[in-house]
């Protein structure tokens, strides 16, 4: 259809490409890229450095300035934030985002493949105030970055 | 399922930017159904593969940690306008979906 | 909930300057009135531009502005102008389409909501929808959430820059409509005892609890709303039922007398601002 008119003003993005594919039934076709079974265990952790070393393989990490987070200081309504993690870091395999104060702070991995670039955006829930935490692996070893999310519940607003 | 997946992917210069939009619930497990009281069961896309020229470029993991109506946006070098860029979500309870776009 | 009391008596506290409330709903005629909130708000929110009042609380807070811009970059409902697309070419059972009651043309936001002279009220959008289908056979749909929103998006989507243009034809039953919505904003109610005006007019900009309360000027124009709160489209009136469920006041029928009503004198109040919906919201 064409959207590409009427998006808002300061978007300057174009309308979702054509897709050219077809939807695939329900579980019809397993995508070969699959290899990994889900890390269960990375997302049910009840703490950071738990499932850090359920995913990364080990807690230990160090505070990087070369990962840059972007987040607001003040979220709208926890139940989407707009969280993108970038780095100029060279060599980087995988990269796990965190919320600190959820339950079970896991809420992504990224493993990147050929060409693929440090940076990734996503909408994540937040539960509460807290940080949200970047972890960069890159050359075998782990960095980090966190910047905090100030998260008030939307209670009043109909 | 069909068509749960809106994928947007530009080149500029030699990088590639992929926004994608998934339609789906996005239940952690943990939420009550204002109306039952009961909880609702965790339905969450937990893995997104991303393939360009049919190489993967990039393999997500997901907790119900992520917003409902999921957005994912990457990038990556290596890919020319009109190549395919392919994006599939799995969930929790076995649904999949996928959808192919067009670099422009 | 106590919460929410203690800072909704905070505003009450505020808010004791009232501009425009005390005076009867007829006293004024739609033009002076236009002219008075015009010249309120623009003295309450200087240098911001009058179209920019469409993007409701994100035309005055900065903050939360980031989150919203990041949003609609890629905004939630647009699967949904998709299925609201599709709705609009679907034939009814006897052939016809929406097409057949929107003069062939999706793009109908500037010519709703608007008096009928015939009918003696005022039809809006959604109004419309419901009357297309009803007089083709098919059955209407609820008019909160879910399809009637979707149709409503596309609807909105294929008007988007359309200016809103609302008139009050000289009529006494329109304007008697006119006068009623604009009594209804005035009104205070609920437990609560707070009118529309007072959180959106004279405590506009402030804060609510958690939330930062938009101005009125504009408010017509962003419909539907994909509120991440809902987690899916919602149409005016529905948020029409929350407001007014807030204050702990009865809400009223989605499309009743006194919603269309209030739609009528809450968008004449918005003229010459674009049409901008489907928005995403908090
Ligand atoms: C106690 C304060 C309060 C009262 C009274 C109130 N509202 Fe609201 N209203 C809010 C809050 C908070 C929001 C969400 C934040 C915002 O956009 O202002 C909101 C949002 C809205 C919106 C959506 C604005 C947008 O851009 O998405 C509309 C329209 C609205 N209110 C209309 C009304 C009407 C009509 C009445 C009277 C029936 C009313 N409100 C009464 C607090 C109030």
């Amino acid at each position: 259809m064409t959207m590409n008119t009427k998006r808002r003003v300061f978007l300057k993005g174009s309308m979702a490409a054509g897709s050219v594919g077809v939807a695939i039934g329900a579980g019809l076709l397993a995508p070969q890229a699959v290899i990994a079974a889900w890390n269960e265990k990375a997302f049910q952790a009840k703490s950071v450095d738990d499932a850090l070393t359920a995913t990364m393989g080990a807690a230990a990490n160090t505070a990087s300035d070369a990962i840059k987070i972007k987040a607001p200081d003040i979220a709208e309504n926890g139940a989407v934030v707009p969280v993108s993690v970038s780095t100029d870091m060279s060599g980087v395999e995988s990269i796990a985002l965190l919320a600190e104060g959820n339950n079970t702070p896991l809420v992504a991995t990224f493993m990147l493949g050929a060409g693929a670039i440090p940076d990734v955006s996503t909408r994540i829930k937040m539960g509460k105030t807290s940080d949200v935490i970047a972890v960069v692996k890159a050359g075998g070893k782990l960095h980090s970055a966190r910047k905090s999310v100030k998260v008030t519940i939307g209670g009043c607003g109909g | 399922m069909a068509n749960s997946i809106k994928i947007r992917a530009k080149i500029k210069g030699d990088t590639t930017e992929v926004k994608c939009l998934m339609t789906h619930p996005m239940e952690t497990g943990l939420r009550k159904d204002s109306k039952t009281g009961k909880l609702v069961p965790a339905h969450f896309i937990n893995e997104v593969i991303a393939e360009a020229g049919g190489k993967p470029v990039m393999t997500a993991e997901w907790s119900g940690g992520i917003s409902k109506n999921p957005y994912l946006s990457f990038s990556f070098t290596g890919a020319a306008k009109g190549d395919e860029v392919k994006i599939t979500w799995k969930d929790n309870q076995g649904g999949s979906d996928s959808e192919t776009a067009k670099i422009s | 909930m106590k919460m929410t009391q203690l800072a909704l008596t905070a505003i009450c506290a505020i808010s004791a300057t009232v501009v425009m409330a005390d005076k009867k709903a007829t006293d004024t005629s739609p033009a002076e009135d236009l002219k008075v909130y015009r010249d309120y708000f623009n003295k309450r929110f200087p240098g911001i531009p009058l179209n920019e009042f469409g993007n409701g609380v994100y035309a005055i807070d900065k903050v939360s502005r980031d989150s919203w811009e990041a949003i609609e970059e890629f905004p939630p409902y647009e699967p949904m102008i998709e299925a609201g697309e599709a709705m609009w070419n679907k034939p009814f059972a006897n052939g016809k389409s929406f097409a057949s009651c929107f003069g062939n043309s999706p793009a109908q936001r500037k010519n709703y909501p608007h008096w009928d002279a015939k009918r003696k009220m005022v039809v809006t959008m959604e109004l419309a929808i419901n009357d297309c289908l009803e007089a083709n056979g098919e059955k209407p749909l609820g008019y909160n959430k879910g399809k009637i929103a979707d149709l409503a998006a596309y609807m909105a989507y294929q008007s988007r820059g359309q200016k809103i243009d609302v008139q009050i034809p000289n009529d006494p039953d329109a304007l008697a409509a006119y006068n009623d919505g604009k009594a209804f904003y005035f009104a205070r109610r609920g437990q609560l005892n707070f009118s529309c005006a007072s959180c959106h007019m004279e405590s506009a900009g402030m804060h609510v609890r958690t939330d930062t309360l938009s101005p009125a000027l504009g408010h017509a124009s962003g419909w539907p709303v994909y509120r991440s709160k809902w987690g899916e489209l919602g149409t005016l009136h529905r948020r029409f039922g929350g407001c007014n469920e807030q204050v702990r006041a009865k809400k009223f029928k989605p499309q009743g007398k006194e919603y269309r009503n209030l739609e009528y004198f809450l968008a004449h109040m918005s003229n010459g601002i674009e049409y901008n919906g489907p928005s995403s919201r908090k």
